[in-house]
């Protein structure tokens, strides 16, 4: 069968692993992003790793406008359709505090602008009888802290997207899997203080590729985040509430 | 956020720096570090001593700037962004019949820092060292970014090639790759008796790769016995190579003490039987044989380590004899050595190779380790060798000086193209390699 996949968010480091686990596969990997000129040589490095096609879209999660096009070109690929979604901001707490609007680029980003781009998506994947959609939430998702709830808001929000469009798509023979990583060494983590068992990219990367050929619902990777979310979950609201973890 | 305060070292972890790093993921990211002037590179720091190392100062991680960007398969070059990884350029393109011309003993090593160090390999009496098989270097320097080639900068090209990334931030290059049967080795292992007869067959091998592995606690009659191992690139199955160990903690020092290292390679020796063998692996089994263990520097504890390399030319093995001599004596080494015939082949003027024999050993950190090894560095001088940039840590500006006779050309290409004195790190102060005498 042949394999196309939109990776949404294709600058950052996770997607780029993804990619490269999407290209070696052999399948077609569109990679969308606002940093197309990066995005380009991304391309090249995808198609020599053997991807049977590697092309760069313009893609904003702000600009719901742009997304049409990208699914037109979706559809110009035959067999099936599937999506890995990486976008998301994480602006500090105390930014946000400071400005609450920015609370509206935090939700569109991480949750809203996804969600829109995927539920265009759902009607060709189902008419396609199949797809997968890779999900990436984050374990911040799973409890409001005190040290970025805004963000963590967002990533619930989309959790309980995923999990309704994996409902969904799992009629006509698509799925969903929901990806929640720890700390990732990212851009996005690079010197911020207090960061501990963080992984790298390409072990998120082989975690998500494995769930996808599994067809898993909801992975954490590293996979020890399950045990510690567990815990992180059971704390009682009352004793929760005076935790700064 | 952009800088990372941090406190790190090479590989060897005996000198460290405490500065700001960066590691831009893209291109412009990078020129965002780079608005107030250039910086200083590194990769995957794997030189031992303090050649990726700036202190008090910030420095640019190039790893995540690491894409494949053009293959021409009717010439087989490749070209690649500084922070790839040449064992993973081997990965992809072994399977397809290509292997990068040169690689050095461990597959963690960034493009850049191949470039940097002028790297050779297990086939350098063959093929030379890993510059004389880059057509190209993308140059990020003051006034913007140049392309330096062999042939249309050849000042530019020789002080970049082994040039420890003073001339510029290396961004991409472009590397001829070498057909390649498949990607596995057959390598055929050889025990040997001693010194001579080590050379000898050194000097008589005729195989593409070939390697020596020297027991350096041996003494009397059996010193410089080891092991030989010859390889040619073929095609094939093999097991998948086992899953990467990791060496979670520092080890304590006795790990590496004198009757453990004897009993270690004693074994190790008698791994080969007496009438040899020829065995089939993976291709990164025999290239990168330490990279299957993950942080194996943290083996040697939280002193770190040295390495001594040296390469004497033909005429002076009999100094090189006395320094495994006095090596041996000392009870000091570890198990890791490693004696090659060296051919001519060198791209910079400050790369290491010369023809002649190359001697690298593995010593854990101390004040006798560091007395020998400034014996063994006036016996280098002596000898009329050299000392390699991508282990050092403990020479002086003036011995170098006496070793690299290009050293002056180098300093006046590198005193244009760095006019500032922006790319200096901790190795090129300790070296006085960029003062003018």
């Amino acid at each position: 069968m042949t394999e196309t996949w939109i990776i949404l968010g294709a600058t950052s480091s996770m997607a780029r692993a993804f990619a490269r686990k999407v290209a070696s596969s052999g399948a077609a990997v569109l990679l969308a992003g606002r940093d197309t000129d990066d995005l380009a040589h991304l391309a090249q490095d995808c198609t020599l790793r053997g991807a049977r096609l590697a092309e760069v879209l313009a893609f904003d999660a702000r600009q719901p406008d742009g997304f049409a096009a990208l699914i037109a070109r979706m559809d110009r690929e035959s067999g099936t359709l599937n999506a890995a979604v990486f976008v998301g901001s994480m602006p500090a707490q105390s930014a946000i505090d400071t400005d609450p609007a920015l609370i509206d680029g935090t939700v569109t980003d991480s949750f809203t602008g996804p969600a829109r781009f995927l539920h265009a998506l759902a009607p060709l994947q189902e008419a396609r009888g199949g797809g997968t959609v890779v999900g990436v939430g984050s374990v911040a998702g799973d409890r409001g802290r005190i040290g970025n709830y805004v963000y963590g808001a967002a990533k619930a929000g989309f959790h309980t997207y995923l999990s309704g469009l994996r409902n969904r798509l799992t009629r006509s023979g698509g799925h969903v899997v929901t990806v929640k990583p720890g700390f990732v060494d990212t851009s996005m983590t690079w010197g911020i203080p207090g960061m501990f068992l963080v992984a790298t990219p390409d072990a998120v990367a082989s975690d998500i590729w494995k769930a996808v050929l599994k067809r898993r619902n909801t992975i954490y990777t590293p996979f020890f985040w399950r045990y510690i979310m567990l815990i992180i979950r059971h704390i009682p609201e009352f004793i929760f509430k005076k935790l700064k973890i | 956020m952009t800088w990372k305060s941090s406190t790190y070292s090479g590989w060897g972890r005996v000198l460290k720096a405490t500065g700001d790093i960066a590691r831009p993921e893209r291109q412009s990211s990078l020129e965002a570090c780079l608005t107030d002037g250039l910086l200083p590179a590194c990769g995957m720091r794997r030189s031992y001593g303090d050649a990726a190392l700036n202190n008090a100062g910030r420095l640019i991680d190039m790893t995540r700037l690491d894409r494949l960007l053009d293959f021409d398969a009717e010439t087989g070059i490749l070209e690649v962004e500084a922070g790839a990884l040449i064992g993973e350029i081997a990965a992809i393109f072994a399977p397809r019949g290509w292997l990068p011309a040169v690689m050095p003993g461990t597959g963690m090593a960034t493009v850049g820092g191949c470039i940097a160090q002028d790297v050779h390999g297990k086939n350098h009496h063959h093929m030379g060292s890993f510059c004389q098989h880059v057509t190209a270097i993308t140059l990020r320097q003051a006034k913007g970014v140049t392309t330096v080639t062999p042939d249309k900068t050849p000042a530019l090209f020789r002080a970049t090639a082994g040039g420890l990334g003073q001339t510029g931030v290396i961004l991409a290059a472009k590397l001829r790759l070498i057909p390649c049967k498949g990607d596995v080795m057959v390598v055929t292992e050889r025990r040997i008796d001693g010194w001579d007869a080590f050379l000898t067959l050194l000097d008589q091998s005729t195989a593409t790769y070939s390697v020596g592995w020297i027991d350096a606690t041996a003494t009397g009659t059996a010193l410089g016995r080891g092991i030989l191992e010859e390889g040619e690139t073929g095609a094939g199955l093999v097991p998948k190579r086992v899953k990467m160990r990791k060496v979670p903690f520092d080890a304590p020092s006795f790990a590496l003490s004198s009757p453990v290292v004897r009993a270690f390679n004693g074994a190790y020796f008698r791994r080969v039987p007496p009438t040899g063998r020829t065995v089939v692996k993976p291709i990164s089994d025999f290239f990168f044989p330490l990279d299957k263990i993950h942080d194996w520097n943290r083996l040697y504890g939280k002193r770190g380590f040295h390495q001594f390399q040296c390469v004497v030319p033909l005429t002076s093995a009999p100094a090189l004899r006395s320094m495994l001599d006095a090596i041996a004596a000392s009870g000091l080494a570890s198990p890791l050595a490693v004696l090659k015939r060296m051919g001519p082949g060198r791209a910079g003027y400050l790369s290491f190779p010369m023809e002649g024999y190359t001697l690298a050993v593995d010593f854990p950190n101390g004040a006798a380790a560091r007395q020998l090894i400034a014996r063994l560095e006036g016996m280098t001088v002596a000898a009329g060798g050299r000392l390699y940039f991508a282990k050092d840590s403990l020479a002086h500006g003036a011995e170098i000086a006496a070793m690299y006779p290009e050293l002056a050309a180098w300093r006046s290409t590198v005193a244009k193209a760095d006019p500032d004195h922006r790319l200096m790190t901790d190795m090129v102060r300790r070296l006085n390699l960029r003062s003018m005498p």
